[in-house]
């Protein structure tokens, strides 16, 4: 006898609906597949957005019984606990559709924070040694591994309360320029996530270090911004 | 950079309110050992610059602090701008500074 998982899925955009499905159970199943399985096989026009099944690309992020996820990592045994599954787009980003949200205003909070490389050599000069074991590149590589899944951000307070506030994923890539020798943008940088909105707007709840698929600790980055910031600013390198 | 000020002027109360609040604890396990009587607590009080000083202190780093708090609070939690926000903590914090200057002055002159 094959068993099912009873599933509700958010259909259609924000004035939008769950909408209830049976899916055969299969061992090692995880949410995507459920996913896909009811498009492929029940209702074609369901939408939602994955990409490489193996968490590394961060597109397939949804809300899984409540809790933003990456959803082809999560198996569905470890979130039912033999009961229902509720899966629903993720929170703070305007619903596109189904299953898919709109990230223009996350990624575009990443260009606001200045979340981007500036390189201080050009391809003339020749390859810089970096050491691995120096205090800011320890820094730097324990906040690098960020796919930009917007689970953080969706499992955020303070987004939901603050319209201007940067989120956790900009702030924490930041954080990483901070501590990368190579980059030079550090002065706008530390300006842009100073303004209101910025750093200095978390409020520490946590909630993106307890769901960050990849175990990363955005909160611990945003202190260090708040350090390094509130040390500048004394030292006037900060106006 | 008005985040980053509002920011340290409250990290900077707090960490001036610590000491203070423990000191306030402390005086109150002493001073109860006795007996404890507003007559008692006044002979003590009154015409110390000291404790003038320390509660007058605490007094103004909590209106600071407090209304930093509440105006964020505000912001947050309700439909309120900034502005708005930030008026109704300054009055708050106006009210905090004069109650609080007001209950140091009963118990110091």
């Amino acid at each position: 006898m094959t068993t099912t998982h009873k599933v509700s899925i958010w259909r259609g955009g924000a004035d939008g609906a769950y909408a209830h499905y049976e899916v055969p159970a299969r061992e090692s199943q995880t949410v995507l597949d459920v996913v896909t399985y009811v498009q492929r096989h029940l209702d074609p026009t369901l939408t939602y957005r994955f990409a490489c099944r193996v968490g590394m690309c961060g597109s397939c992020a949804m809300t899984v019984n409540g809790v933003p996820r990456w959803t082809c990592r999560t198996h569905v045994s470890k979130v039912t606990g033999g009961g229902e599954l509720k899966i629903g787009p993720l929170s703070n980003m305007p619903i596109i559709k189904d299953l898919a949200c709109d990230m223009t205003e996350f990624f575009e909070k990443w260009q606001k924070a200045q979340s981007r490389f500036v390189p201080t050599k050009t391809r003339k000069d020749p390859m810089e040694r970096i050491r691995p074991d120096t205090p800011a590149r320890v820094a730097a590589n324990a906040g690098i591994e960020c796919i930009n899944c917007g689970v953080c951000y969706a499992a955020c307070d303070t987004v939901a309360w603050n319209q201007d506030y940067l989120g956790p994923a900009a702030l924490n890539r930041a954080w990483t320029l901070a501590n990368d020798e190579r980059d030079g943008g550090w002065a706008e940088r530390l300006k842009a996530v100073s303004q209101n909105g910025g750093c200095h707007s978390c409020r520490s709840h946590q909630s993106c270090e307890a769901h960050c698929p990849n175990q990363l600790n955005p909160a611990a980055s945003i202190a260090g911004l708040k350090r390094l910031s509130t040390s500048a600013y004394l030292k006037g390198k900060l106006k | 950079m008005r985040p980053l000020r509002l920011y340290l002027v409250q990290r900077v109360t707090a960490a001036i309110m610590v000491p203070l609040v423990f000191l306030h604890l402390g005086l109150i396990l002493y001073a109860v050992q006795g007996g404890l009587s507003a007559q008692e607590i006044l002979s003590r009080t009154q015409g110390s610059v000291f404790w003038g000083g320390i509660y007058g202190l605490f007094v103004l780093c909590a209106s600071f602090h407090v209304s930093i708090g509440l105006a964020n609070i505000l912001q947050e939690w309700t439909p309120l701008k900034r502005i708005a926000a930030a008026n109704i903590a300054h009055t708050f914090a106006l009210i905090v500074m004069l109650l609080g200057f007001r209950a140091v002055y009963a118990v110091v002159f």
